[in-house]
């Protein structure tokens, strides 16, 4: 299934979880936080909660600012 | 007269330094690192960006190994609803409820928006968040903030990045005196006397990052910072003496040959 990821398109098997999604990106989960289609999905439930086809899946952290 | 005695009361929790500082702009984060050590800061702000698989090192681990209290901020939203997904996502990755939020009203003044930070704050504070909102330098804005629940108001002292100093210490002065949350001078100041202004026109502690990160030797600015923050502060809880058009005296006025 297609999901984009931080803004780039990308390709999962069908049932992939938040955390599989997490991991293509980085192998961190401190200072890490999720959201899918503008909600917070909690680190506790990245495991259990399953993507679907065109989910928007932001994985952000924190950088230098203000 | 900087210890405890003094402290910085932001939403229930004490602070010995007035300092808080930003990590944008600088250098390195080994230049940050130095400078965050001089400046005594026991509160700093960093953004929240999307992850990049690419970059090393993390001004979290700076934060950390000082013992420095994160503060995240919203900045780069435009929106209540972007600054109020960004506030969640940063509860979520840094375990605070804390927020320094910031909505921006357009890209080339920076300026914040005052409609969209008063209708964030109040999602916010019904969300339980302890809201630091960055607004104008906008008394009746800063007493609705106040009164919707922030903990502190952040009046700026000119926009951000641009080094003035406080374009209109007379509102901030009208800010201090109506509020009874802290003020924090945030954005705009360029070097130490700015600071020390800040807090000799009643501000609690200022907020700042450019001035220290890209100075010319930021370490040094950020003891210059620390030192004017402490004088300003000082010179505040001492009382200045009136302004007057005339000279006066300080010596005796008897005549010296009597």
């Amino acid at each position: 299934m297609k999901v984009t990821i931080n803004g780039d398109a990308g390709e999962l098997p069908d049932g992939s979880t938040v955390a599989q999604a997490v991991r293509m990106l980085t192998a961190m989960t401190s200072g890490v936080a999720v959201a899918v289609n503008d909600v917070v999905v909690s680190k506790g439930a990245w495991e259990s909660t399953s993507l679907s086809e065109n989910d928007r899946v932001e994985v952000l952290t924190a950088v230098q600012g203000g | 007269m900087n210890d405890m005695d003094d402290a910085l009361v932001i939403g229930g929790e004490k602070f010995s330094s007035r300092l808080i500082m930003g990590t944008g702009g600088a250098p390195s984060l080994d230049v940050l690192d130095r400078a965050l050590e001089a400046s005594g800061t026991e509160l700093t702000t960093v953004a929240m960006r999307r992850l990049d698989p690419a970059v090393q090192g993390s001004v979290l681990d700076v934060l950390r190994r000082r013992g420095i209290k994160v503060l995240p901020n919203t900045a780069g939203c435009f929106t209540a609803g972007e600054a109020v997904l960004t506030a969640r996502l940063a509860r979520e990755a840094l375990e605070t409820n804390w927020v320094k939020l910031e909505v921006i009203a357009d890209e080339r003044t920076l300026l914040p928006d005052p409609i969209e930070t008063f209708d964030a704050a109040e999602r916010l504070v019904a969300d339980g968040f302890v809201v630091l909102p960055y607004i104008g330098d906008d008394p009746a804005l800063a007493r609705r903030l106040e009164q919707a629940g922030c903990a502190a108001v952040m009046p700026l002292g000119a926009p951000i990045g641009s080094g003035l100093g406080i374009r209109n210490p007379h509102s901030i002065e009208l800010i201090v005196e109506a509020a009874s949350v802290p003020v924090i001078l945030d954005a705009g100041l360029g070097t130490a006397s700015d600071a020390a202004l800040a807090m000799e026109l009643g501000c609690d502690a200022v907020l700042l990052a450019t001035a220290v990160t890209r100075a010319q030797r930021p370490e040094l600015m950020a003891s210059a910072m620390r030192s004017a923050v402490e004088a300003g502060r000082m010179a505040r809880l001492a009382g200045r003496i009136p302004r007057r058009r005339y000279a006066e005296a300080s010596s005796p006025s008897l005549p010296r040959f009597a």
